[in-house]
Parts: C-alpha cells; structure tokens; sequence
C-alpha cells in the first residue's frame, strides 16, 4: 500500500512530505520529499547587502534564531578580520547557550507530545517561555531577534538581565528534573525511542551528521570544542555522548547537552567583564513630563535618548568593534553632527557600506543541530557574490529514508521527531 | 612539523590532477583537475588524512568566464580535526561531473541540490532528481542569469 505522510501533518513539523511504501504496517520503501517551505535564501541573499540580509538568518532556524545570526556574522568577521571586544563575544555566548536550550526544549518537547507525553510538552514549553523572556528583555523580540551584528551586539544587556536569567536558569534545572522523572523510565516513551531509528557510527559519519544527533552514536565531535570560537574555550564543559545512536539516546544527549549550556550559561554570567554606566540623559523623563503636562504645561527640557535601550554611544567600545567600515555610527551622531551623518549615509548608501575584500569564507558554528556553515563568496561589493548555507539538519533528514527502511509506521513520528527537522533551515 | 601535509600527500600522489592550492583564512584551498574528483575523494577518504565527512558541497556560477561554473567540497577529518576546500571547475558545455553518491551517503542529496539549482550533471548518480523545485520547473534558479523575481506559479495566479 502507498500511504502519503504530510505535507500537512501533525507531526511532520514544517512540511516535509514522506511516501511511504507498505506491506501491513512495516515499511518497505519510503521517500523523503522536501521543498515546501524552500523560499530561496541564497538567491535572496545575493541580492541584499552584507547588513540588509541579517534578519533572514533568523528565519532559517526559526527555534534558535541567534545562533543564525552568530554564524553568518562570524563568518563575515572571519572574512574582513574584525576583533570583538570581550564583553561582546561573553554577550554571544550568553545569547547562543539561551538559544541552545529553547531548541532543544522545542525538538525533545515535540517529539515527546508526538508519543503521548502532553505533559512533558507542556513543562518543556513552559521553561522555554522564561528563556524566551530573557532574550526578549534585551533583544526586543522572541524568535526574530537580528540582535547578533558584525562587530558585536546590537545593545548591551538589560539591567536586569541578571535577575531574570537566574529566575531562567532555576526553573529550567526544575524542568529538565521533571522531564527526567517523566520520560527516563516511562514503559511507553522507552517502547517507541529504545532502539528505533538507529544508526551506526560510520553511516552517521557517512550521512554528514553533526551535533547531538552525531553524538548520540558516541563521536565527540562539538564544532565549540574542535574549532574554539568567542570564549568557549576558557569555560568548563563537557560533550555528552551517546551509545546506540537510536531515539532515546537522542533524547538523552539532548537533555544532557542542556544542562552543559546551563553551565556555560552561569560561567559566562559570572565572568562577563562589566560595562560602562548606563547612559542618562539629561532633562526630566518621558513619563513624567506627560503626568506633568495634564497640569499644566511643561516648559522644562524633556530627555528623549534617540536610541534603542542599551545601544548608547558611551556603551559603543563594551558591545561593537570600533572600526566604522562595518559598524554602524552611534545615533547620537548621526543626528546631531554633520560627519555623523554623513557617516550614517556612507554606511547604507549602496555600494557604499560594508564592502568585505575579494575571497571566499568558510566558517561554522555550532547550531542547535549540528555544524551551521556560512560559505561566502566576495567579489569586492557590498553584496554577497555568492552565500551557501551548510545546514545541519539537512544531512540529518537525508538519512530518514534508512533510518525508518523495515520499521513500522508509528516508528517514522518518534524517528523524525529526534532529528530536530526546521524547515527554514532545510529548504532554505 | 615533520609530517607531511594532506596538501603536499595530494601532489605526491596526483601529479597531473591538483593544479593549484592555496590557505585562504587558515583553509586550505586545492583546485583539482574535474576528471581526477573520483580518484582524490576517494584518496582523501580512505587514506592518510581520514577525511571521512563530507561537509558540504555547493556550486558557484561565473557567467561569462570560461569555465562557468566552480564546484566547492568541503572535507572533515574527524581525526585530524581539519577542514578542506576542493575545487574544480566545469564548463557550461559540458555540465557533467563524477558522482560522489558511492563514497558519501549524503552526497545524494546534495548533488540533487546542486543539480535542481544549477544544472550540473552528476554522472553515477542512482537517482537524479530535483529536490527543492518540483517537476516540471523551468530552468535553475540559482544561476545569475535566472531572474530574481521570476515567478512560475503551477496554478494560475488571480489577476
């Protein structure tokens, strides 16, 4: 029998489309087919400027969307050779660790919901919900943050990052206790992921799998470990490892993985060097003038800070490299000198801005799935000649056809649910 | 450092196939003769490097220059922990390439990638088909001379 799996279906999240090809319930053949969500990235990306096509690097992973930004930045940085003040790149790590979780909160909670367990979706749901608070508290928004720029951040941390973080953490350690408790030994959870979907180590390897799917056949290969970027090498982490490389030790790593990014988390909170006061601008505040103006009318001068919160010129030397070739001015300068402006307008005038020299890059970082990869190609403009994007979850999918060859129909939900399939970052 | 590098293994053994080769940003870069890809992916994963992972590959298109088109590999050695760029080049009039599919379980897709978005051929390739773009697409959207606003609806779009 054909039977026809998505693209709509519950748990093909972001339409994917599989063909499966039955004898009873085992599956005979199968055929992956994606392309659904393929909205041409790469195309679109030839034609925006180096700056101009930062927020569709959110949209690739949609789940950790910081990541994306760090690694095309990284690799744009790689490439014109920009130094990162230190408080930045502690910033980034912060961010990306944050993003880590939610990705795997998201994947695990998923494919959790996906063999029964609601409550385990709704707990992992909930602790991404705190995580997502502190990413939106300094970078204004959840899923499309665009907050990770070339040179640095695009604002310095809320000042009260750290209350809400610590709040993050802890209720994140109870969440992942609580999932521990309810899926580790759960008959019905361990019947549809022990020794599903396996594959050896040499296919894994065979198949270009990274990340914790790669790790869960027991290789250690951590993009953050082989290839050290920011300061990930002076914190104290470990790579969890898997045995078997089936579902459940995917699901383990995973949850094993967070609560090493909890750890970095808490290292780089601690030993984040501290920023400049906070600007204030002169004059009675915003809110108060309005109170005072239903009384009377207020003659008094009124500061309004021309930028976003925590992106002020004094916090310019902790969050952005200084280089005006590629950062953007301070908009207390755009707005009150000449050069300011002129500056502000030689940035994105086009084919004037950020012009990387001529070659080609390669650098990757380590996303939520695997090696995330920015291959970029420069011809001297302003506009990427040529941008490929090595997604990890690419070469994870590719291996579906195998993984499920022989298996019954209810092994496909918990198999594709482990793999962490994104869309936008699969089709691009 | 008194062992040789992967570079120097690659023009020991393949004299006529590597033509140029390069570190770019602490990469190193090898540019290949197109019909020695087999033979030196096949080197480069068996032997003395390990590079066992196929990373990505991808295509450049130069419109106007001859050879039009760049293929880009990027290697992994697990156990060696290095990254490598081949390259090889490939005319428009002979858009054909070996298939990497016996070596690399992923070069599968991959290749079907790289021959929906730009029409390069992959000889040996078991099932060569489009991936992204359904059938029945005109043309390969990722060449510079596809128009980036073309649109070619499968249902006919209200006017």
């Amino acid at each position: 029998m054909l039977l026809n799996m998505g693209p709509s279906h519950p748990a093909m999240h972001g339409t994917i489309r599989v063909m499966l090809e039955l004898d009873g319930e085992r599956i005979v053949n199968s055929e992956v087919e994606v392309g659904y969500l393929h909205r041409g990235f790469e195309k679109t990306c030839e034609y925006r400027t180096y700056f101009n096509l930062l927020p569709y690097t959110d949209r690739l992973n949609y789940v950790s969307p910081l990541i994306n930004n760090l690694g095309y930045v990284m690799t744009l940085e790689k490439l014109i050779g920009v130094e990162v003040p230190e408080r930045a790149q502690h910033i980034r790590v912060l961010m990306s660790e944050l993003s880590r979780i939610s990705d795997h909160l998201t994947c695990l909670a998923a494919m959790a919901m996906e063999c029964g367990a609601f409550t385990a979706f709704l707990y992992k749901m909930k602790a991404r919900e705190f995580l997502w608070d502190v990413i939106e508290q300094t970078t204004g928004a959840r899923m499309t943050t665009s907050y990770i720029r070339i040179g640095g951040v695009r604002a310095d941390l809320h000042p009260g990052f750290d209350a809400v973080l610590k709040k993050a953490i802890d209720e994140t350690r109870l969440v992942l206790k609580d999932v521990h408790g309810l899926l580790d030994k759960n008959k019905i959870f361990l019947n549809r992921t022990r020794d599903v979907g396996v594959i050896s180590r040499e296919d894994a390897v065979a198949f270009g799998w990274t990340g914790p799917c790669l790790r869960s056949t027991g290789i250690s290969y951590d993009v953050r470990k082989a290839h050290p970027y920011l300061v990930y090498d002076q914190l104290k982490w470990e790579v969890p490892l898997g045995d078997r490389g089936d579902n459940f030790d995917r699901y383990l790593v995973r949850m094993k993985e967070m609560e090493q990014s909890l750890r970095i988390i808490e290292q780089a909170a601690f030993r984040i060097p501290k920023s400049s006061p906070a600007f204030v601008a002169a004059g009675m505040s915003p809110s108060q003038a309005i109170k005072e103006s239903r009384l009377q009318r207020v003659r008094k001068a009124i500061a309004l800070s021309p930028n976003l919160e925590g992106s002020e010129e004094t916090r310019y030397p902790d969050i952005l490299a200084s280089d005006k070739s590629f950062v953007v001015p301070p908009k207390e300068e755009t707005y009150t000198t000449i050069e300011g402006l002129i500056n502000h307008f030689k940035f994105f005038m086009r084919g004037h801005g950020l012009r990387p020299p001529k070659g080609e890059v390669y650098f990757a970082v380590e996303g939520g799935n695997g090696e995330l990869g920015f291959y970029i190609v420069s011809d001297g403009t302003d506009r990427p000649y040529r941008l490929h994007l090595r997604a990890p979850c690419f070469h994870i999918v590719s291996a579906l056809e195998q993984l499920i060859r022989g298996r019954y129909v209810a092994d496909v939900i918990p198999t594709f649910g482990s793999m962490n399939m994104i869309g936008g970052e699969l089709d691009r | 450092m008194e062992e040789k590098t992967i570079v120097e293994r690659l023009r020991e053994e393949f004299p006529a196939g590597v033509r140029e080769s390069w570190t770019s940003l602490g990469d190193d870069v090898v540019i290949i003769d197109k019909g020695m890809l087999l033979p030196i992916a096949t080197f480069l994963r068996d032997s003395p490097g390990e590079f066992r992972m196929l990373l990505d590959l991808t295509c450049v298109d130069y419109p106007g220059q001859e050879p039009r088109f760049e293929m880009v590999y990027h290697f992994f050695s697990l156990s060696r922990n290095r990254r490598l760029r081949i390259k090889t080049q490939i005319s428009e009039s002979d858009l054909r390439l070996a298939s990497l599919t016996a070596l690399w379980k992923n070069a599968d897709w991959l290749e079907r990638e790289v021959y929906d978005l730009f029409g390069v051929h992959f000889d040996g390739h078991p099932d060569l088909r489009r991936l992204f773009m359904y059938d029945g697409f005109e043309g390969h959207p990722l060449r510079k001379d596809y128009p980036l606003r073309r649109r070619q609806p499968l249902i006919r779009l209200k006017e």
